[in-house]
């Protein structure tokens, strides 16, 4: 009877695990799928020409070397937004503020900031960067309406960071005649820095390949030259993407998917980073 | 020659967990005075009321006075990171911090402003010597501290304290994750700093009480039982409590 039992058991663990690894695999197919059809699809589009040329023939032949140069000009910019507020304002939640209902209220506020579609991102920067601010459709609006779309993402992942160095560390410090300042300075920013880059990439990675934000702030249809400021607009390989797949009659298959190759390379690149420097920093932890 | 007068120190937690209660209590300059008691006595409050530690909990009230050198410590105006780095401290588990052997013991300096390298080489080597680490690490400054045994982290963590030169030392059952070699380090060490500063230890067991102390202060749920020489305390207790537990009958 116990025999007979044990084996039902068997069996139905057996079963479970067969259906969460199907489960597992479909979840990777579509992903791999993805990336293997892009690959195959886009690789006899990329040369050097495609590379550092510009579109030509109404985009149908020639490069996206501006649409490049626009998303690594969008995504500096960001950067210079976001990372220095979002970092200072994680080091103010998760160091400096108490719990109370302000800081309740900010994180509530910047949870729902991450729920918020990036379209109503766009038509935000349109009104308050471009219009109101009169910065124009260019680098500096979308970079900023980007940086606002990419700020939650870096205030909790820093935030996170933060908190994840012993409590330990900062009251050694501070016993030591230590400065609430200097302690975070000297102990645990370096310790939390791994965390706070890796934060810091997924978010312009996920700016980098945003099209809505930037569609009524900064990107441009077509343009015959490289941006000359930050109130230039400018293309960008995501919009640029959009655009030949479905503003331009005749365009040959191949240039969007290497378009699209392209773009993922540049974002995958950058999680490829991230993964990198997150890994070789966990090697190193002293703690 | 009195370092540290307590005077009706009360203290109350917000979360009503371990407090002090109106405690009167005079620290002798170079000697070792113990606080020992059972868990929860308040000892650990009273340590870290000395280097003003306690303004990182949620301290619900403190009433009374503690005069270090003339002056009232817990006077809301005092240079409170002067006073940390005049009252050194010690914890229960060893915390070396994230840098080299060296890095931890220049970090005090550095925080201080002090650059000068021979400053942090001289300080190295005396606070090293008197932790009694210096034999085991003087040719591996430069190696990760958490490399180090528990036991000589926590030499170091000592180490780290002296080299600022402090005038009172804190520690906070210092040899409670030791093993007897390194705590009979540990107290041999004491034995010597007390000729150089004033040394507060709240020990992990009764009998380190008694071995270490000059003078003992026996704790109970947040009151002072008994004050007294430590040769005294422990063989002739004059209150009832005090002696239950120095002959363990409880605790």
């Amino acid at each position: 009877m116990n025999k007979i039992l044990t084996k039902n058991r068997d069996l139905t663990q057996k079963l479970g695990f067969s259906l969460l690894t199907l489960m597992t695999l479909l979840t990777v197919i579509p992903i791999i799928g993805t990336v293997i059809y892009i690959i195959v699809q886009g690789a006899p589009a990329i040369s050097w020409e495609f590379i550092t040329g510009f579109p030509r023939e109404g985009m149908r032949e020639g490069g996206i070397l501006p649409a490049i140069i626009g998303t690594f000009y969008l995504t500096l910019g960001t950067a210079v937004f976001s990372v220095p507020l979002g970092i200072a304002a994680a080091i103010y939640l998760s160091e400096y503020a108490s719990e109370n209902r302000l800081t309740r209220l900010i994180r509530l506020a910047i949870i729902n900031l991450a729920g918020i579609p990036s379209v109503v991102y766009g038509l935000f920067g349109l009104g308050l960067f471009v219009l109101f601010l009169n910065f124009g459709t260019s680098i500096l609006s979308a970079s900023m309406t980007l940086s606002i779309m990419t700020l939650p993402v870096i205030i909790s992942t820093t935030e996170e960071a933060l908190r994840a160095v012993p409590q330990s560390f900062r009251t050694v410090s501070i016993s030591l005649g230590g400065t609430r300042w200097q302690t975070i300075r000297r102990t645990v920013l370096p310790q939390a820095l791994p965390g706070i880059i890796t934060g810091v990439i997924l978010g312009l990675e996920r700016a980098a390949g945003e099209t809505a934000p930037i569609l009524f702030t900064g990107a441009a249809f077509f343009l015959p030259r490289l941006p000359h400021s930050p109130f230039d607009a400018t293309m960008a390989l995501p919009y640029h993407l959009f655009v030949i797949s479905t503003q331009v009659p005749e365009m040959p298959i191949q240039i969007q998917y290497g378009t699209a190759l392209v773009l993922l390379v540049f974002v995958l690149g950058m999680n490829v980073i991230a993964t990198i420097i997150r890994s070789r920093a966990r090697a190193k932890r002293q703690w | 020659m009195n370092k540290i007068v307590i005077e009706n120190l009360t203290l109350q937690y917000s979360d009503g967990t371990e407090s002090l209660h109106d405690i009167s209590l005079d620290i002798v300059a170079n000697a070792t005075t113990v606080l020992f008691g059972p868990a929860g006595g308040g000892k650990s409050s009273l340590l870290r009321c000395l280097n003003r530690l306690n303004d990182l909990a949620d301290v619900e009230s403190v009433s009374g006075r503690i005069i270090l050198d003339g002056e009232n410590i817990l006077d809301p105006n005092i240079d409170v990171i002067a006073l940390r780095r005049k009252v050194g401290m010690v914890f229960a588990r060893p915390v070396v911090l994230p840098f080299s052997i060296r890095g931890n013991l220049t970090y005090g300096l550095e925080l201080a402003g002090e650059k000068r390298k021979s400053r942090h080489d001289e300080a190295i080597e005396r606070s090293l010597k008197l932790a009694a680490l210096w034999d085991e690490v003087h040719d591996r400054l430069d190696e990760p501290a958490i490399a180090l045994s528990g036991g000589q982290q926590q030499r170091l963590c000592l180490a780290r304290s002296l080299a600022q030169e402090p005038e009172v030392i804190l520690l906070d059952e210092p040899t409670s994750g030791l093993d007897p070699i390194s705590t009979a380090k540990v107290e041999n060490a004491l034995e010597e700093l007390k000729k150089l500063y004033t040394v507060i230890l709240v020990p992990h067991s009764v009998q380190q009480a008694a071995r270490t102390s000059d003078f003992a202060a026996f704790f109970l749920q947040g009151k002072l039982i008994e004050y007294a020489p430590g040769t005294e305390i422990f063989t002739n207790p004059q209150n009832q409590r005090t002696e239950d537990y120095v002959t363990g009958r409880f605790g």
